[in-house]
């Protein structure tokens, strides 16, 4: 496949949306709220408190029980597997040369981005910090079981 | 015969090198956004299962992993903030090698508060 490059500044010949340009604000726009809300996540996940050795099941229970931190978690599962998608879709379309390859990788990225978008928010929505198959010892101190 | 190319702003400095980081650190944060993703899902299936695959991130060589990613989100955090001075502050491109140096000092400032903390966590120093 040859590459044409274009004059620079030589005006768009394409039709329709622009979605390279849609694509590039996002990157920024969900770049700047990722890294309040990521900056967020490790403060609070791993600094607060007994950081990476206090992370089990009755504290995910505990921070899902709220709200706050289920639109939280779930902004973030959003903004940053598209943002992710996107720029190894950009990889991609760099460092590939065959057409094919190309394609292949692009469709593959955003099948695992849909899964995983799809997954995570299910799991956000529907969760249940005191469910009836778990261990009491394990459950969040507030659930009846304990 | 071939010559050495000329000297550009851009080529082998700080433009450069800062670019190359950010695709770096961004392709091995995806890959762990990925599984982090599928482990944190596993709160779904039982606390049982949940707990059973977080306590591996309480080993020592998953610990050590966790501050390589955190070394790599706070690069790719805030040179994303300053690709983003760059493009949309006036004098962005004016500034934007010693932007690359305050991301550096920044990155280098809050991963020295958060290794120490995070090890001891990890190895039970505390």
């Amino acid at each position: 496949m040859s590459v044409v490059i274009e004059q620079p500044r030589s005006p768009r010949s394409r039709r329709g949306a622009n979605w390279e340009k849609y694509g590039w604000m996002y990157m920024r726009a969900s770049g700047a709220l990722l890294v309040i809300l990521i900056f967020g996540h490790l403060f609070t996940n791993l600094w607060a408190g007994e950081g990476i050795k206090a992370i089990d099941f009755a504290f995910v229970g505990g921070k899902w029980s709220n709200p706050f931190w289920q639109v939280w978690d779930g902004l973030m599962l959003w903004l940053a597997l598209i943002h992710g998608t996107n720029g190894m879709r950009t990889i991609v379309n760099d460092y590939t040369s065959h057409e094919g390859i190309r394609k292949a990788l692009n469709i593959a990225l955003w099948g695992i981005c849909a899964v995983l978008v799809v997954l995570g928010t299910l799991v956000i929505l529907t969760f249940d910090p005191c469910p009836a198959n778990g261990v009491a010892a394990n459950l969040p101190s507030f659930c009846p079981a304990r | 015969m071939p010559t050495k190319p000329a000297g550009t702003l851009y080529r082998g400095k700080v433009g450069m090198w800062s670019w190359v980081l950010h695709r770096i650190t961004g392709v091995a944060i995806f890959f762990f956004l990925l599984v982090h993703v599928l482990d944190t899902s596993l709160v779904r299936l039982s606390p049982e299962a949940y707990n059973a695959v977080v306590s591996t991130y309480k080993t020592p060589v998953v610990g050590l992993g966790e501050l390589g990613l955190v070394a790599a989100i706070l690069y790719h955090a805030l040179n994303g903030v300053r690709v983003i001075l760059i493009d949309f502050w006036r004098k962005g491109v004016k500034y934007q090698n010693v932007m690359f140096w305050v991301v550096v000092a920044i990155a280098l400032i809050a991963f020295a508060g958060f290794a120490p903390r995070h090890l001891i966590h990890v190895f039970h120093l505390g």
